[in-house]
């Protein structure tokens, strides 16, 4: 049976055949098929995990965890989510090493996006962290390490799933004392206020990530908030608990009309949200699911945006290139394209892998409604900016990039490229994304 | 493949040197758009659009040559377009249409009879290709240029009218037909446009440019909407105007 995919922006969807194999063996037959990707949680939020007339591969079916062993090395399923994990692992006293801003997606996901944090400038992205994993490919299966293989396990990370659909993952888990966060909160009236607080005080935290409120405009433009924070010791508490996160309690039940997120509501949620943050506040203890996904209360929050969907645009700037974040934050504003609050985060050190994104900086992401005329030019333009800066955009929030823009960005996709034909000389794995960036040309 | 604002990379179209058509493909080329593959009858006006589709930004542009008066031919000029984009296809824009001399043909039964193939047959036969094609692919656009004209038939164009009201309607349910198979259908329809094929013609209220129809359909390829007026005003003058008594109706047309 075809289903109709998107990723989670709900833009550009395609028709293709969906299949849930439960073995590395039906996952190698399984990429017989003339267009073959694999799909995690569905939490990308453009084309990467559909292919047009093709064969999708729902990846939840490898789902085996393995015990935790002492070291906090695990080795588990690619299809296992992190909520899944940390299910499991919080109550014995360990943590991702890595987390997105939800808990909803797969362990094959976070590879493939070679996933990053609010600890990135200090832990670096997911690759980071993993020490061994299992990929087949069409020319077989894998095993792959820093050490074994090394070309093929940094491609794989940042790959969106073109060099083969990984099957198993062994990945060093992050010892905790406590299911609480403790965090400092501060507000910010400008942007060069909170850039300049990052800048000089971020190493002093495991955890820093800042909002931005895109629709201040004059000279509240870019106020925000900022957040920092680690772990907190048994030490910091009355009471160490160590409970994991539980499901979503709400739910959106169906698709918002369209025009629900406008100019006028987004403002005023911004509004809102601004002033609850306190001006400053220190050591506050917070629960992991607020701290890390607060999204994740409520359930199919993407269908708020309607039926036309809406874009993340995420893009990282080295700290010279930090001029890209002020403009497209004041472009944004000044053009009155509607965006929920901001997140800027300061990147570290980048691993070697060719397609992943983080690089030392900045990074900013916004989410923004499809329907104003005027986005897709406005982000035409800022990606010029961020090419002339020597940045780039997250292919894992991207449905709307040019062929041309990416090699810009990612300077070493021909080599990548040239590297996946080895492994699949007939290009049977490709995707809506790889077809519309022609991520397997070079 | 379309991105998330509804601009396609492999756009097809059959009327290729349609001016509407010509004026949309400048600026879907300006946006995303990188192959085209334009066919028509006239090989030197496609060369034509084909050149202008690079001018502004196409990579690649293929024509191929078909003759709308064999509607058993359409079926195999579809294929080749396809064929030669060798690619998965975004968008088709259908774009054929003989607006003609009716006052000259109107009792020529074999006129008469082209009218009819050219506007009607040769599009549905055309569609039914591109529909088995592009649900096949799993995904795509079609975009059928139909008129005003097929809303209430003018007494001065009935011949082209009516077969542009015949194919606007059918497109209703084709579009329908297409329900869960990721392919949409959106009909354009646009009120008087000044171009070649109505050059010569008294123009009426609500005239545009083709850039001006090339835009409103950008807009509507964006919003997904099922059927794109230009300018979107005449939704309602049209909504009035069909709802006219004959007479009254009469008077307006022969204006
Ligand atoms: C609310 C929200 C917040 C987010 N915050 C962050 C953030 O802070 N940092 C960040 O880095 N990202 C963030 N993301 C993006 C998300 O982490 C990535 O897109 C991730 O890849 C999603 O994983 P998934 O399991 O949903 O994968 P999918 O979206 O289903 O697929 C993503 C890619 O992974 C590939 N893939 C899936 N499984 C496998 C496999 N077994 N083998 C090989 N390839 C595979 C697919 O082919 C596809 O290319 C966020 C997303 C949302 C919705």
């Amino acid at each position: 049976m075809r289903t109709r995919l998107t990723g989670w922006g709900r833009t550009a969807g395609s028709l293709a055949e969906l299949t849930t194999p439960t073995s590395e063996d039906e996952v190698a037959n399984a990429l017989g098929a003339p267009a073959v990707i694999a799909r995690g949680l569905g939490r990308s939020y453009g084309d990467a995990a559909q292919v047009s007339g093709g064969l999708v591969l729902d990846n939840r079916g490898l789902d085996a965890i393995a015990p935790i062993g002492p070291d906090g090395l695990v080795t588990l399923g690619a299809g296992v989510s992190i909520d899944d994990l940390l299910a499991v692992a919080i109550p014995q006293g360990w943590f991702v090493p890595v987390t997105p801003g939800t808990r909803r997606v797969s362990i094959g996901g976070a590879v493939a996006a070679d996933v990053h944090g609010k600890n990135h400038h200090v832990d670096g992205s997911f690759a980071h962290h993993v020490r061994a994993m299992r990929l087949v490919t069409p020319s077989g299966v894998h095993e792959l390490s820093p050490e074994r293989e090394p070309a093929l396990f940094w491609a794989t990370f940042g790959a969106m799933g073109l060099t083969g659909v990984v099957s198993e993952v062994t990945l060093q888990l992050l010892a905790i004392e406590s299911d609480q966060v403790l965090v400092d909160t501060d507000r910010y009236d400008d942007l060069d206020a909170v850039m300049a607080a990052m800048v000089e005080g971020d190493a002093r935290y495991r955890y820093s990530v800042a909002w931005v409120d895109c629709m201040a405009r004059g000279r509240r433009m870019g106020r925000s908030i900022l957040t920092r924070g680690d772990h907190a010791g048994s030490s910091d508490l009355t009471e160490a608990t160590r409970v994991a996160p539980r499901g979503a309690r709400l739910a959106v039940p169906f698709s918002a009309p369209p025009g629900l997120l406008n100019p006028v509501t987004i403002t005023a949620f911004n509004e809102l949200w601004f002033r609850a943050a306190p001006r400053h506040r220190v050591g506050e203890a917070h629960s992991i699911s607020s701290f890390f996904h607060p999204l994740d209360g409520l359930r199919d929050w993407n269908r708020l945006y309607g039926p036309r969907g809406f874009v993340q645009y995420q893009f990282a700037v080295p700290d010279d290139g930090a001029e890209a974040v002020v403009t497209a934050i004041s472009r944004l504003s000044a053009s009155r394209v509607p965006s929920f609050l901001a997140v800027l985060k300061r990147f570290g050190d980048a691993d070697p892998a060719p397609l992943s994104f983080p690089q030392p900086g900045w990074t900013l992401a916004l989410d923004l409604p499809v329907g104003p005329a005027a986005l897709a030019p406005l982000l035409d333009e800022l990606d010029e900016l961020v090419v002339a800066a020597r940045g780039r955009v997250y292919l894992a929030k991207d449905a709307r990039l040019a062929p041309s823009t990416v090699r810009a960005m990612y300077p070493r996709l021909a080599e990548f490229a040239a590297l996946a034909d080895t492994i699949d000389p007939e290009h049977h794995l490709t995707s809506d994304l790889a077809r519309r960036l022609r991520l397997r040309e070079g | 493949m379309e991105n998330a604002f509804g601009q396609p990379q492999n756009v097809v179209v059959l009327g290729g040197s349609s001016d509407i058509a010509r004026a949309l493909v400048k600026k879907l080329c300006a946006a995303r758009t990188h192959t085209v593959v334009l066919a028509g009858r006239n090989q030197d006006l496609l060369d034509q659009a084909a050149a202008e589709a690079r001018d502004y930004g196409a990579t690649t542009t293929h024509t191929v040559l078909f003759e709308a008066t064999e509607p058993l031919d359409a079926a195999r000029a579809v294929a080749v377009c396809f064929e030669v984009m060798g690619e998965p296809v975004d968008l088709v824009i259908e774009a054929v249409g003989l607006l003609g001399k009716q006052l000259e043909y109107e009792d020529d039964p074999t006129m008469a009879a082209t009218m009819a193939v050219v506007n009607y047959a040769w599009p549905v036969a055309a569609l039914a290709e591109v529909r088995r094609r592009l649900v096949a692919q799993g995904h795509g656009r079609i975009l059928v240029l139909s008129s005003v004209a097929a809303i209430r038939v003018r007494r001065i164009s009935y011949l082209y009218s009516g077969a542009k009201a015949g194919l606007d309607r059918l497109c209703d349910g084709l579009a329908d037909s297409l329900e869960g198979t990721g392919v949409t259908l959106q009909i354009v329809r646009p009120g008087f446009v000044r171009s070649k094929m109505t050059t010569g013609e008294p123009e009426i209220p609500f005239t545009t440019g083709v850039n001006e129809v090339a835009e409103n359909i950008l807009r509507g390829l964006a919003s997904g909407q099922r059927v794109i007026w230009s300018p979107p005003i005449l939704r309602y003058v049209f909504f009035a105007l069909r709802h006219l008594p004959a007479p009254l109706w009469r008077k307006v047309a022969n204006r």
